[in-house]
């Protein structure tokens, strides 16, 4: 087998708790994103069009849709005889079975996949991120000043950095100080969670982890100061350029919305940059008689009778007459009813919104069931879900994933109310 | 489906498609926003169950070749079995070019000799119709037919296209009496559809024959000469079909598909319809769009005005122009303030802003591949 110079291990086991109901059964690099993608499909293209082909990806977290979304790598040209894409789940061992306590501690535990490969240098992923990066160019930086480890760091506004790990370097971008989440920052160049090391090394510092117990078991919080302490050459490559994390309702519905600007911050289109995702066998979308489309994204599949303004539509969605959709996204194979409005609202997959039905509309209120999640005008309904005919939701409105007509006992859901399996 | 092979015939010249097939056949000719017309009879195949199924090609290839690649939007990328393609070649024997159809399924019989299955359906690739063959199949096994030969009530096809197609007249049992090959004016309203079901030692032996009598039209030299001699039946398919053979037809099977119940039966059916894929990302619209009764592909980013129009993949729309009943392929720009009417422009042209091109609805107007107006 030839070596490898270099593999990725893209940590997917987040279970992103802060996007409520949409990360309820399956895990957050699942979750749909820009009207044909999961959010893991930014980060697999960028391995692709980065070059490297061989993969392993890290789930702990509802993996189910991931792997069938992954399947032997396909669409991203990652089913290679040598290499390609790897699924790494928590598995047995002959003492005891264990989860995957930390990021650091996942990649331990699959020491002898990344050996297999005999790879030179392993960069560490994650599956949380929409962005376009060559890592290409990152692996020339960590090559070109003899680095034990680089990190990639990106910019942020000074008041935003205490939530952040901050990376302080000299004038070379050598890393002399981490700080997780400063007080008082020193400086804003924020880890993007993305580290080359090298290999060699790298397995020693999880080796010597491993055996610690007052510890992580996280890259952030214990690798990283542990590499800093022994003084190892650690350099920050600062990435320019979009990069989010879509880990909040709100985030993940904004960064959404600025795909249908006439000039979208993150370029889909880009014929050198590819973003590849399984595609659905659906035929062309079909605008009706009475459709109308302004400032939105749709996907194959969709038949749209109705009007929508500023909304994304992922494929096989159906938007009868009448019905008026505004700022929404709307995922895969989902049925709207006719004469419906629906604003300002997320809809998860294969959910049936009925005939008649008024959603996002009065006032803000906080949200009985989560205000920490739920904290917007948004309104999120989850995937199998039925709205039935003449329902009328307020805002900050969350609707349970596998709800039916007979969960409801009212037709009127208020402001910041919900309607949740079991609560 | 039981033990049945497949064959593609991707036909002769046909310069009735205009500039559409000056470079390509018209199996590789795109239809419906994203397919190309081969990819229907494909599909069906794969979705009556057949795994093996040779593609048998003859005038400018190429397109139809990159097209398939090695079959696996098809499932067709088996160790076993699988997509094969024919062009054709050069022999001791053989002149290269295949003369006719049975004459191209002569010069592979070594396909149909090294397969094992008992049935072989020949099917052609220059129609659009969503058809599961294996009702077909039961027929002819019931029938103990030799050749079972797809018809359908052809009173929605063109005067005209019905003198090529051939007309068909059955007795009472199905079995077909007369078969008229390009008849002057047709009697019948039944026609066929280009499809056969026969069995695969039954073919070899039919195909080995006329060789040697120098036959080399499946249709004309064999099927129509041995009408009373074989035991031929007709298989009555009630489901919508179009050859895409001439531009008049071509133009309206692709307007046909913004029917609902045309769009329904033969793309949105449990039978999906497979094809290449391209990994664009969803359609734009922008502030300005119109879109009216059109269908739009992946890729597409639309400022303009679109009427009852067919928008292959990746096509730009630009502010002002206005498109209406055309047909407009892959990676076209339309510039600002064009104004298009019974259009049909090929993949990677370029509309100058400010333009108008008017077609007439029975003669649309033609540009050809990369064209700049």
């Amino acid at each position: 087998m030839t070596r490898k110079e270099i593999v990725a291990l893209l940590l997917a086991g987040g279970q992103g708790s802060r996007l409520g109901v949409l990360t309820q059964n399956l895990a957050k690099p699942a979750v749909l994103f820009g009207g044909k993608y999961r959010i893991i499909d930014f980060t697999l293209s960028n391995c692709t069009n980065s070059g490297i082909d061989t993969v392993g990806v890290l789930t702990q977290y509802q993996p189910l849709k991931l792997n069938s979304h992954i399947g032997i790598g396909k669409p991203w040209d990652l089913d290679r005889i040598n290499g390609g894409v790897t699924i790494l789940a928590p598995y047995m061992k002959t003492e005891k079975g264990e989860w995957y306590s930390g990021t650091a501690d996942a990649v331990y535990q699959n020491i002898h996949y990344v050996d297999e490969m005999a790879a030179k240098y392993v960069i560490i992923l994650s599956g949380d991120h929409i962005y376009k990066m060559d890592y290409s160019k990152m692996l020339d930086f960590h090559k070109q000043n003899k680095a034990d480890a680089t990190i990639s760091v990106i910019d942020v506004p000074l008041n935003e950095a205490s939530r952040y790990g901050i990376m302080n370097t000299d004038e070379d971008g050598r890393i002399y100080e981490f700080e997780e989440k400063p007080e008082n920052p020193k400086s804003t160049l924020a880890s993007m969670g993305i580290y080359i090391f090298n290999w060699d090394l790298l397995k020693d510092y999880l080796i010597n982890d491993h055996q610690k117990s007052a510890t992580h078991h996280d890259f952030g919080k214990d690798i990283i100061p542990a590499m800093l302490a022994d003084n190892k050459k650690m350099y920050a490559y600062k990435f320019s350029g979009y990069w989010r994390d879509v880990g909040t309702i709100q985030a993940f519905y904004e960064s959404n919305m600025n795909l249908t600007e006439l000039i979208p911050d993150f370029n889909l289109f880009d014929p050198n940059w590819k973003i590849y995702s399984p595609n659905p066998i659906y035929p062309a979308h079909y605008i009706g008689d009475t459709g109308h489309v302004e400032k939105s994204i749709i996907a194959e599949g969709c038949m749209i009778y109705g009007t929508v303004r500023r909304s994304v539509i992922f494929p096989g969605v159906t938007i009868n007459a009448g019905t008026v959709i505004e700022d929404s996204i709307i995922m895969s194979d989902t049925l709207i009813g006719t004469n419906t409005e629906i604003y300002c609202t997320i809809i998860g997959e294969t959910s049936v919104i009925g005939n008649n039905v008024k959603c996002g509309i009065g006032e803000f209120a906080e949200n009985t069931y989560n205000p920490k999640v739920y904290n917007s005008n948004i309104n999120v309904i989850g995937s199998n879900t039925v709205i039935p005919n003449n329902t009328v939701l307020g805002k900050n409105v969350v609707i349970d994933n596998y709800i039916t007509p007979h969960d409801f006992e009212t037709n009127f859901i208020p402001s910041g109310g919900y309607v949740i399996k079991g609560a | 489906m039981k033990s049945t092979m497949g064959i593609i015939l991707t036909g002769g010249k046909n310069n009735r498609l205009k500039e559409l097939s000056f470079e390509r056949s018209i199996a590789a000719v795109p239809v419906g926003g994203k397919y190309r017309v081969i990819d229907f009879t494909l599909s069906n195949m794969v979705n009556s169950g057949i795994t093996n199924i040779g593609v048998i090609t003859q005038y400018n290839f190429r397109s139809l070749m990159d097209h398939l690649g090695s079959g696996k939007e098809w499932d067709l990328d088996r160790k076993n079995e699988g997509l094969f393609i024919f062009p054709p070649y050069l022999s001791e024997y053989g002149t290269g070019w295949y003369k006719g159809t049975a004459d191209a399924m002569y010069n592979n019989i070594t396909f149909l000799q090294r397969s094992d299955e008992e049935f072989v359906i020949i099917g052609q690739g220059y129609a659009i119709y969503n058809m599961d063959y294996e009702p077909m199949l039961e027929q002819h096994i019931q029938t103990g037919a030799d050749i079972t030969i797809a018809c359908r009530n052809m009173s929605d096809i063109p005067h005209e296209e019905l003198k090529l197609l051939g007309m068909i007249q059955t007795d009472e049992d199905g079995r077909i009496i007369d078969f008229m090959e390009k008849p002057l004016n047709p009697k019948s309203i039944l026609g066929p559809m280009g499809v056969y079901i026969t069995r695969r030692t039954f073919l070899i032996n039919l195909l080995q024959e006329s060789a040697a009598k120098g036959l080399t039209e499946f249709v004309h030299d064999i099927i129509v000469r041995q009408t009373n001699n074989l035991k031929i039946y007709a298989y009555i398919f009630n489901g919508y079909w179009r050859p895409l053979s001439n531009i008049q037809l071509y133009y309206r099977a692709n307007m046909e598909l913004l029917n609902p119940k045309v769009r329904q039966e033969l793309l949105m059916s449990r039978r999906k319809i497979y094809t290449k894929v391209k990994d664009e990302p969803p359609a734009k619209y922008n502030a300005e769009a119109v879109v009216r009764n059109s269908i739009v592909a992946d890729g597409c980013i639309i400022e303009g005005t679109v009427e009852n129009s067919v928008l292959f993949r990746g096509v730009r729309v630009m502010k002002g122009a206005v498109i209406k009943d055309s047909l407009i392929m892959q990676g076209t720009v339309v510039g600002q303030n064009v104004n298009l009417r019974y259009c049909i422009l090929d993949k990677g042209v370029t509309i100058s802003d400010g333009k108008t091109l008017i077609g007439d609805s029975e003669w649309p107007l033609i540009v050809g591949k990369n064209v700049r107006v």
